[in-house]
């Protein structure tokens, strides 16, 4: 028997059953439409993630007081005494391989031009800190080092701000009261979007940081030029992880750590922080297969039940093909056939639902979504897969029926 | 003088249940030539249906051999007597076994796609067989929408699509009236004219009297062999 008419034999069996195939189909459906909306949607936050990090900078270092800036392992930045403006100056003429760093600390201000009113977080930093964090006005222009020296009243604003405060005007030299004091926008940032925590990175306004320590924290903080965070940029090409060990070992130096003793600070790199929220989203990706396997096999066990049901129902009928010449062999592809039939519909549908599946999520979510083409392969062969594995059982079954004692049937 | 069509030597059939077993053949041997008709008599559990298995080749002896168009049946493998039953048997019975929801052309045509034929020759094959048995009007029918006798003739096309050198119909007129049996009857007996082997198995005398050899079995022998 070919394959076409064993394949229309197929069909017309699973049409005669309408109801019971969708049924039987469901498990399936599940399974494969998990499995596609599963990949697509980590497929899609991997991506953004690598999108993530090229826009944050791969060889941007984050240098902070306490331990472990984002592992929190062991006692909070708070506890331990802030780095200052000597120290940022010591990395840039120490560390080999630096191309820029910058100290920086913030804190909310109200910010206050012709009545409108704006909340947003003021961040103090060298003039390097654009180049370092790769982000860069727009239009007008950044402050200088000499402006940073003098603590000049100057201030760049992300387009967030630009737009709450100043709405279609034009916000260059316009001066803006920020907390008390008045200051002069002089730079608009490009845009950067969300950073990858949610947030929106253009809500928020950058000064000298000699000017918010003077004028605009107004924080005691017992040291002298305080900075809560260090950013360095370490040249490309650079051994990233030897900067990071220089670095610490100046820093142990400078803040008299005793030889054995613990660091009271960390460097970390952002790319390599990133990765490893990547690698946890790996993680949730494998246990979503895991989800997606079971529900394969349970939909598989489906399959099998309604084959079994279906060659016990037409014991007769495959007596009747026996009598007329069909092999064992015709017989058990017959019902392979149909299995796979049966399993690659309910791959199709589970396709088709596992895509509108994954932009519904993305949407929601709003995170984006990457539909790869081999999707549609490997969703045709899990089902094929799955079909010939659990239609194997019954179709060999009635491959093993006698012909008379089939005929015989009741 | 050519080896005749079937023969059977010592023909055994030992069925094994439980504890006991039923010879429902016991040591038969006959021979039928090519183009004969032979109606096969006996009471109920003589053993008739077991015997017209073997010549199908639907089943196999438990002794005694069986040489049916020049084939050992008792030595062939299942594809063999698949192939086997598929180009020399054509087999009709009582309860017409159609495959339902399917047009009485498909059902004609279902052996040859075990013979690896083409689906136009399929079709072509299968038309011009329920044209013979009279259902020319009625390719399209599925068998709920035949009448029984309808039904019967369909069974018959599909027994006769590919051929075969011998018929066997195991009560084909059991499910029938009497005259959708008379119809039936002169399908076989026409059959039979053009050379046709047929052999049929029936309680009823005067379906029997339309064979020229009547064959009668008892306790799984036979006992008499007329013509
Ligand atoms: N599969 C089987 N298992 C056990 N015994 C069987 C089997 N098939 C047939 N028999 C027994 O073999 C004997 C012959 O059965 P067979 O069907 O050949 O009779 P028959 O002559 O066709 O009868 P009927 O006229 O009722 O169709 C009976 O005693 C029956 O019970
Ligand atoms: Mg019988």
């Amino acid at each position: 028997m070919n394959l076409m008419s064993a394949i229309s034999v197929a069909l017309l069996a699973l049409r005669v059953n309408l109801l019971r195939s969708v049924l039987a189909m469901l498990g399936i459906i599940i399974g494969v439409s998990a499995v596609i909306a599963m990949v697509s949607v980590t497929e899609g936050a991997k991506r953004a993630m690598e999108e993530r990090i090229a826009s944050f900078g791969a060889n941007l270092l984050v240098i902070r007081p306490g331990s472990s800036a984002f592992g929190g392992r062991r006692g909070g930045a708070g506890t331990a005494t802030f780095m200052t403006d000597a120290d940022v100056e010591a990395i840039r003429s120490e560390i080999p391989g630096i191309v820029a760093v910058s100290g920086e600390m913030s804190g909310s201000q109200p910010m206050v031009v012709a009545g409108e009113n704006w909340t947003t977080n003021v961040q103090g930093v060298h003039s390097d800190y654009f180049e370092a964090r790769d982000w860069f006005v727009e239009s007008g222009r950044a402050f200088t080092p000499a402006e940073v020296r003098s603590g000049a009243r100057v201030i760049m604003i992300g387009q967030t701000v630009a737009t709450e405060l100043f709405g279609a005007a034009d916000p260059l030299g316009q001066t803006v009261r920020v907390g008390a004091v008045p200051m002069e926008v002089i730079g608009i940032m490009a845009p950067k979007g969300q950073s990858s925590w949610g947030s929106d990175q253009d809500d928020t306004v950058f000064a000298p940081i000699t000017t918010t320590r003077a004028r605009l924290l107004g924080y005691q903080l017992g040291v002298r030029d305080p900075v809560f965070t260090i950013y360095a940029e370490v040249a490309p090409g650079t051994n990233v992880s030897h900067a990071v060990a220089d670095i610490e070992e100046l820093l142990r130096i400078r803040r008299n750590i005793q030889p054995g003793a613990e660091d009271d600070f960390s460097v970390n790199n952002l790319a390599e922080f990133i990765r490893a929220r990547n690698e946890t989203e790996t993680q949730l990706g494998v246990l979503l297969a895991a989800a997606a396997v079971i529900s394969l096999l349970v939909g598989g066990i489906g399959i099998m039940n309604i084959m079994l049901v279906s060659v016990t129902e037409r014991t007769r009928e495959i007596g009747l093909r026996l009598a007329v010449g069909a092999r064992r062999a015709d017989v058990r592809n017959q019902f392979l056939i149909e299995s796979v039939v049966l399993c690659v519909t309910g791959g199709i549908a589970g396709m088709a639902i596992g895509v509108a599946g994954a932009y519904g999520i993305g949407n929601l979510g709003d995170f984006p979504v990457s539909i790869h083409p081999a999707i549609a392969g490997i969703a045709i062969g899990a089902a094929v897969f799955v079909g010939l594995f659990f239609g194997f059982y019954p179709a060999h079954r009635a491959s093993r029926l006698d012909p008379i004692e089939a005929l015989r049937f009741e | 003088m050519a080896p005749p069509l079937i023969e059977c030597r010592d023909l055994t059939r030992v069925y094994r249940m439980g504890g006991g077993e039923v010879r429902a053949l016991d040591g038969v041997s006959v021979t039928i030539e090519e183009g004969e008709y032979v109606a096969i008599m006996g009471a109920s559990g003589s053993g008739k249906s077991t015997f017209m298995n073997l010549l199908g080749a639907l089943d196999r002896p438990t002794s005694g051999s069986l040489r049916v168009a020049g084939e050992a049946i008792e030595t062939m493998g299942p594809d063999q007597l698949a192939a086997f039953r598929n180009r020399t048997i054509g087999f009709v019975f009582q309860q017409f076994n159609l495959l339902a929801r399917t047009s009485a052309e498909d059902n004609a045509a279902l052996p040859l796609i075990y013979s690896g034929m083409k689906a136009a020759e399929r079709k072509e094959r299968a038309r011009a067989r329920l044209t013979q048995v009279g259902l020319g009007e009625r390719m399209d029918h599925h068998p709920s929408q035949l009448s029984g006798g309808q039904q019967q003739r369909v069974a018959i096309a599909r027994a006769l699509v590919n051929n075969p050198r011998i018929l066997l119909a195991d009560e084909p007129t059991g499910a029938l009236d009497s005259q959708t049996t008379v119809e039936v009857l002169g399908i076989f007996d026409r059959l039979n004219a053009d050379g046709i082997t047929v052999i049929l198995v029936t309680h009823e005398q005067d379906v029997a009297a339309h064979a020229r050899r009547q064959i009668i079995f008892r306790d799984g022998r036979i006992v008499e062999d007329r013509r």
